[in-house]
C-alpha cells in the first residue's frame, strides 16, 4: 500500500465526512421548499454539530461504559463504511477489506451498539426506541442482503469495486432485475435511515420516534458525533445506491486527479438523490409501526423478484 | 353434409327460441320437439357413419368416427328422454311453487344451449374448440344448478363454477402445451390443433411436453369427470339442482369430459414409450371407485347418494380405459352407455319420488310402491341395475372389466371387488326401505312421466342380454381406435 | 456484455411488470384497486403481444393484442366496476392468511414455477421462451389469490388473472393460439363474467352479503 494510495483513501473519507452534513442540509432545504416554508441555511447541520461540540456533556449516574463508548464506536463504524463504499473511486486500498455482506454487518454493528446504549440508562423511551429499531432492522437486513445478492449475481462477486466495475461497463438498456432491486433498495434505505414513511426525523413526539428515541439521553460531543454519524449513514447508503445503480463517473484508478474529477459527478448525483428523497418524504405519510413488516416485506419481495427475474431472463 | 349441421344447429336455434318463449305453457313441448329433432338428426348421422365410415367434414373441423358418433347418438337420446321427463316434472315444480315462469324460461334455453355445447365438444376435431365447448358447458349449467335460489343451491353452483373453472384452466394450459408440441411438427396455425393431424404425427411429439400436457389435461378434464380428489363439486351440484339437470350432468356431461380425456390419452400413448397415461388413469379411476364406495354409506340425501354412485362408475370406466386393450375398452364403452341410461333413469324416478314425498332426505322417504307402483318399481329396478345385478347391462360391462383387470392388473382386483361390494350393500340397504314398507308419499297433481324411465331400463336390460351386431361392431372399432 | 435487442428487452420488462402486478394483486385490499391492477395486467399483456408481433413480423398477433385490449382492459373491468358499484362492496379485510405470509408463499410458488418451466423453455423456439416461467408463476400466484380470499369478487378476479397468465404462457411458448381458439376463449370469459354477474346478485339477494363464509355450509354429513 503506497503512500499515495493511503492519501487517496483518506481523501475519500474526508470528503465523505465533509459532505454528509451538507447532504442532510440539502434534504431539509428541499423539504422546506416543497412544503412552502422558508428553508433553513444549507450549512445549519455544520453549525449544529459545532455548537454541540463546545458544550459540556451531562451523563446519567447509572450510565455504563457502553453509554460513553457508543458514539465513538458508531462514528468509527460509519467512517469505516465511508472508506469501503466506492463513492469516488473503486481501486482504493481499504475497498478490499470488506465485501458487500461485511458492509451490512458493519451497519448492523453500529445498530446493535446504539440499541444497547439506548437501553443502558433504563428509561422507557430509550427501550422503546431500541426495540423498534431492532424490529425494523431485523426486517430490513434480509431485504438489503437480497438487493446486494442480485447485484453480485449480475457481476459475479460480492466485492463492491467489482460490482461497480461490471455494472459501469454494461450497455445502456432496460434491466428489469436491476429496476426491482433499485426500488427495493430505496425502500430499505428509507427504513434504515429513519426517514418517512418509516420514521419521521423531524418529530418531537417521543411515542412516534424510532431513531431519535435512542438518542434522547445524549448531549454535547456525544450527540454531535451521533448526528454526524447518522448523516454519514445517509451518505453511505446513498453512495451504495449510486454505486449499484448509477455507477457513471466513479473513478477507475486511485489517483488524486481522477478522484477530484469524480467529485463533481458525485455531488451532482447526491443533489438529485437528496431532492428525490425530499419529494418521497413530502408525498408519503409516516405509517404505523405495525405496518412496517408489510413495507419491508414488500421490499424483500421486490429484491427476491429481481434476483429470480435475473436468474430466469438473464437480465 | 346436412346431418351434422342439423345436429348442431337445432339445439342452438332451440335455445334462441326458448329464450324468447320459454315461460309460456307450451314451452316444454317445444323443448321436447327440439330435442326429438336433434335425436332424429343424430340417428341419421349415425346411420351415415355406419354406412360410409369415419367422416371428416366442414373443412376438417368436425370429425365423426366410431368413438364419438355413438356418444353423439347417446347424448341426443338421453337429451330427448330428459326433455320428455322434464315436461311433467317442471310443471309439478311450478305447481309446488318452487319455480317461476321466468326461471323456467332460463331453464329451457340453457338446457338446449347445454345440449349444443356437448354435441359440439363431441364432434369437433379441434382440440382448442373442445376446450371452449367444455367451458361453455360448465357456464351453461351454473345458473341451472342454482335455479331454486336456496342458500344450498347457491353454494353448490358457486363451488361448481369455481372448481370446474380452475380445472378447466388447467386443461387450457394442457391444451397450450399440446399445441406447443404440435407446432414443431405441423407448423403454426389452426392445423396444429386438429386431432386427426395430431394423431397422424403422435409418435414424433416431444415426450416431456406431452406428458406434462397430459397431466394438466387429466387434472383439468378429470375435474369435470368427477375423479377423486377433484370431485367436490359433484355431489352438491347434483343434489341441489333440479332433477333433469342432475340427470344430464350425470348421464351426459361426465361422459363427454371422459371422452375428452380419452382423446388426449390416445395421443399420449403414441408419443410416450411407457404406459404413463394408462397408469395415471388406472390410479385415478381406482381411487375414485374406492373413495366413492366408502362415502356412499354416509349419505343421507338421495340425490347425493346417486351422485357418489356416478363418481364410482366414472372411476370404473376410467380404470377400464386405463387398462386398455380391446376387451377393456369395449367394456368401458359399453359401461359408458349403460351407466348413462341407468343413471338418468334413476334420477327420473328419484325426481318424482322426491316430489311425492316433498323431501330429499332418505330417512323420510318410505314405501313408494304403495302409493305409486311405477315410481317405486322404477327406482328399485334402476338401483338394482346400477349396482350390477345381472341380467342388466351394467353387470356385463363390470364383469368384463373385472376379468380383464384380473389378467392385466391383478393387484387392483381385490380393491375393485371390495368397493363394488361395499357400494352394493350401502345403496341396496338404503333403497329397500324407501321403496317398500309404510308410505309417507302423496299423490302428484300431474301424472309422472315414467315412460323415459322404463325405456332406459329396458334398453339396459337388452344390452345386458344381447348387443345388436352393429353396436358391437361399433364398440369394437372404437375400442381399436382408443388402443 | 452486449444487451439484447430492444424488442427482447421490452418483452422481458413487460414480463417482469406482469409478475409484479400479480404480487400487487395478492397484497391489495381495496377491491376497486384490484380491478385497476387487473386492467393494468391486461394492458401489459396486450402491449407485450404487440411487441412480439412487431419483432417477429406476425400480423395475426396484432389481432390477438387488439382482442386482449378490448376485452381485458375495457369490457371486463367495466363490467366489474358496475358490479362493484351495484353490489356496494368496497373493502375486503384480512383473508385466510395475513399478507406477509401470503407473499412468502408466493415467492416459493414463483421459484417452483421457474423450475417447472425450465425444461419446456429449452424446447421452445420462440423469441419469448424465457418468459414462460413468469407466465406460469403468475398463474400460480393468481391461484394462490383465489384460495386465500374471502369475498366473491376478489376470487373471480383471481380466476380472470389466472386466465391472463395462461394466455401469456400461450404467447410466450407458441406465439399465441389460432385465432379461432382465442376468440372462443374470449367468448367464454365474457359469457362467464356475465353469468357471474347474475349469480352475484342471486347470492347477494339470499345472503345480503358477498362474504363467502356463507357459502361453506354444505358438508359431507348432509
Amino acid at each position: 500500500m503506497s503512500a499515495a494510495a493511503l492519501l487517496s483513501q483518506l481523501l475519500q473519507v474526508a470528503i465523505a465526512l465533509l459532505l454528509a452534513p451538507l447532504l442532510v442540509g440539502w434534504v431539509n432545504q428541499c423539504r422546506a421548499w416543497l412544503q412552502n416554508k422558508r428553508p433553513p441555511s444549507l450549512f445549519l447541520p455544520y453549525r449544529t454539530i459545532h455548537k454541540l461540540f463546545v458544550k459540556d456533556a451531562v451523563i446519567a449516574d447509572n450510565a455504563s461504559p457502553i453509554f460513553r463508548l457508543m458514539p465513538y464506536i458508531v462514528f468509527g463504524a460509519m467512517c469505516c463504511a465511508a472508506a469501503i463504499v466506492p463513492s469516488l473511486a473503486t481501486a482504493l486500498p481499504f475497498a478490499r477489506a470488506a465485501d458487500a455482506i461485511a458492509l451490512v454487518g458493519l451497519f448492523a454493528l453500529a445498530r446493535v451498539f446504539m440499541a444497547l446504549a439506548a437501553m443502558d440508562i433504563g428509561t422507557s423511551f430509550g427501550s422503546l426506541g431500541a426495540r423498534r429499531e431492532m424490529f425494523v432492522g431485523f426486517l430490513a437486513e434480509p431485504a438489503l442482503l437480497m438487493v446486494l445478492f442480485t447485484a453480485s449475481l449480475i457481476s459475479g462477486s460480492t466485492a463492491l469495486p467489482t460490482i461497480v466495475d461490471t455494472l459501469a461497463h454494461r450497455e445502456l438498456a432496460i434491466y428489469p432485475s436491476l429496476a426491482f432491486a433499485g426500488v427495493a433498495f430505496t425502500m430499505v434505505s428509507l427504513a434504515e435511515n429513519a426517514r418517512v414513511p418509516v420514521d419521521n426525523p423531524a418529530t418531537h413526539l417521543e411515542l412516534t420516534m424510532i431513531h431519535e428515541a435512542m438518542l434522547l439521553e445524549y448531549s454535547a460531543r456525544h450527540l454531535a458525533l451521533l448526528e454526524w454519524a447518522s448523516a454519514l449513514k445517509l451518505f453511505n447508503y446513498s453512495c451504495i445506491g449510486l454505486a449499484l445503480f448509477f455507477p457513471f463517473g466513479i473513478a477507475e484508478g486511485a489517483d488524486f486527479v481522477a478522484m477530484l474529477g469524480a467529485a463533481p459527478a458525485l455531488v451532482l448525483k447526491l443533489a438529485i438523490g437528496g431532492a428525490s428523497l425530499a419529494v418521497i418524504e413530502t408525498l408519503s405519510a409516516k405509517m404505523r409501526i405495525f405496518r412496517a413488516p408489510e413495507f419491508l416485506g414488500t421490499a424483500f419481495l421486490l429484491a427476491v423478484l429481481g434476483m429470480l427475474v435475473n436468474l430466469l431472463l438473464g437480465s | 353434409m346436412p346431418e351434422i349441421v342439423f345436429v348442431l344447429a337445432l339445439p342452438v336455434l332451440g335455445a334462441a327460441l326458448l329464450a324468447l318463449i320459454g315461460h309460456r305453457s307450451f314451452a316444454p313441448s317445444v323443448n321436447v320437439a327440439v330435442s326429438t329433432g336433434t335425436f332424429v338428426a343424430a340417428a341419421a348421422l349415425t346411420a351415415r357413419v355406419i354406412e360410409d365410415g369415419p367422416l371428416l367434414v366442414l373443412g376438417r373441423q368436425f370429425l365423426l368416427d366410431p368413438f364419438n358418433v355413438f356418444l353423439v347418438a347417446l347424448t341426443a337420446f338421453v337429451g330427448m328422454t330428459t326433455s320428455l321427463f322434464s315436461r311433467p316434472y317442471m310443471r309439478i315444480e311450478e305447481e309446488h311453487g318452487r319455480l317461476t315462469p321466468g326461471r323456467l324460461r332460463l331453464y329451457h334455453s340453457m338446457f338446449q344451449l347445454f345440449m349444443f355445447t356437448m354435441l359440439l365438444a363431441l364432434t369437433t376435431n379441434n382440440v382448442g374448440i373442445l376446450w371452449v365447448a367444455m367451458e361453455a358447458a360448465t357456464l351453461a349449467t351454473v345458473l341451472l344448478v342454482s335455479l331454486y335460489r336456496t342458500p344450498a343451491s347457491l353454494e353448490a353452483a358457486w363451488k361448481y363454477f369455481i372448481l370446474c373453472g380452475v380445472g378447466i384452466a388447467q386443461a387450457l394450459f394442457g391444451t397450450i402445451l399440446l399445441y406447443f408440441a404440435a407446432e414443431k411438427l405441423l407448423g403454426a396455425g389452426g392445423g396444429a390443433l386438429l386431432w386427426t393431424e395430431l394423431n397422424a404425427v403422435r409418435e414424433n411429439l416431444e415426450p416431456t411436453v406431452v406428458s406434462l400436457a397430459f397431466v394438466f389435461l387429466l387434472v383439468g378434464y378429470g375435474t369435470k369427470v368427477g375423479l377423486v380428489p377433484l370431485h367436490n363439486w359433484l355431489p352438491d351440484a347434483h343434489a341441489e339442482g333440479p332433477t333433469p339437470v342432475s340427470a344430464v350432468l350425470s348421464g351426459l356431461l361426465l361422459n363427454v369430459a371422459l371422452y375428452a380425456v380419452v382423446r388426449c390419452k390416445v395421443l399420449v400413448d403414441g408419443a410416450l414409450p411407457d404406459a404413463f397415461a394408462k397408469d395415471l388413469m388406472i390410479g385415478f379411476g381406482l381411487l375414485s371407485v374406492v373413495v366413492a364406495a366408502l362415502l356412499l354409506s354416509r349419505q343421507k340425501d338421495i340425490k347425493r347418494l346417486f351422485a357418489y354412485s356416478s363418481i364410482e362408475h366414472m372411476g370404473i370406466i376410467t380404470f377400464a380405459f386405463g387398462i386398455g386393450g380391446p376387451i377393456a375398452n369395449f367394456a368401458g364403452l359399453l359401461h359408458m352407455t349403460v351407466h348413462s341410461l341407468t343413471k338418468s333413469a334413476i334420477f327420473f324416478a328419484v325426481g318424482h319420488a322426491v316430489q311425492k314425498t316433498g323431501t330429499q332426505v332418505m330417512d323420510d322417504i318410505r314405501g313408494l310402491v304403495t302409493i305409486s307402483p311405477m315410481v317405486g318399481w322404477g327406482l328399485a329396478l334402476g338401483a338394482l341395475a346400477i349396482l350390477g345385478m345381472p341380467p342388466f347391462g351394467v353387470f356385463a360391462s363390470e364383469f368384463l372389466i373385472l376379468t380383464t383387470a384380473m389378467r392385466e392388473q391383478p393387484w387392483a382386483t381385490p380393491f375393485l371387488l371390495a368397493a363394488l361390494g361395499v357400494a352394493f350393500a350401502a345403496v341396496f340397504s338404503k333403497v329397500q326401505p324407501m321403496v317398500f314398507g309404510e308410505t309417507t308419499a302423496m299423490r302428484l297433481p300431474v301424472r309422472p312421466a315414467m315412460i323415459p324411465v322404463f325405456t332406459h331400463l329396458s334398453l339396459v336390460l337388452m344390452l345386458g342380454l344381447w348387443i345388436p351386431p352393429f353396436l358391437a361392431d361399433w364398440y369394437r372399432n372404437a375400442a381399436k381406435l382408443i388402443g | 456484455m452486449t444487451a439484447l435487442p430492444i424488442g427482447q428487452q421490452l418483452i422481458n420488462l413487460f414480463a417482469a411488470i406482469l409478475l409484479l402486478l400479480a404480487f400487487a394483486m395478492l397484497a391489495q385490499r381495496r377491491i376497486v384497486s384490484l380491478i385497476d391492477l387487473f386492467a393494468a395486467q391486461g394492458l401489459v399483456l396486450a402491449l407485450s403481444t404487440a411487441v412480439v408481433a412487431y419483432s417477429t413480423r406476425q400480423p395475426h398477433l396484432y389481432e390477438s393484442a387488439a382482442l386482449t385490449l378490448a376485452l381485458k382492459v375495457f369490457v371486463l373491468p367495466w363490467l366489474l366496476y358496475r358490479l362493484v358499484r351495484k353490489l356496494d362492496v368496497r373493502w375486503e379485510f384480512e383473508g385466510l392468511i395475513n399478507i406477509p405470509t401470503t407473499m412468502l408463499i408466493g415467492i416459493v410458488l414463483v421459484v417452483l414455477s421457474f423450475n417447472l418451466a425450465l425444461p419446456i423453455s429449452e424446447l421452445a423456439s420462440t423469441v419469448t421462451r424465457s418468459t414462460l416461467g413468469i407466465a406460469m408463476a403468475s398463474v400460480m400466484l393468481a391461484f394462490l389469490m383465489m384460495i386465500t380470499r374471502r369475498k366473491a369478487i376478489p376470487q373471480v378476479i383471481g380466476f380472470l388473472a389466472m386466465e391472463n397468465g395462461l394466455l401469456f404462457a400461450a404467447t410466450s411458448a407458441t406465439y399465441g393460439m389460432p385465432m379461432v381458439v382465442e376468440l372462443g376463449i374470449a367468448l367464454d370469459v365474457l359469457v362467464g363474467m356475465l353469468i357471474l354477474g347474475v349469480f352475484f346478485f342471486q347470492i347477494r339477494e339470499q345472503f345480503d352479503s358477498l362474504d363467502l363464509r356463507h357459502l361453506e355450509n354444505l358438508k359431507e354429513e348432509e
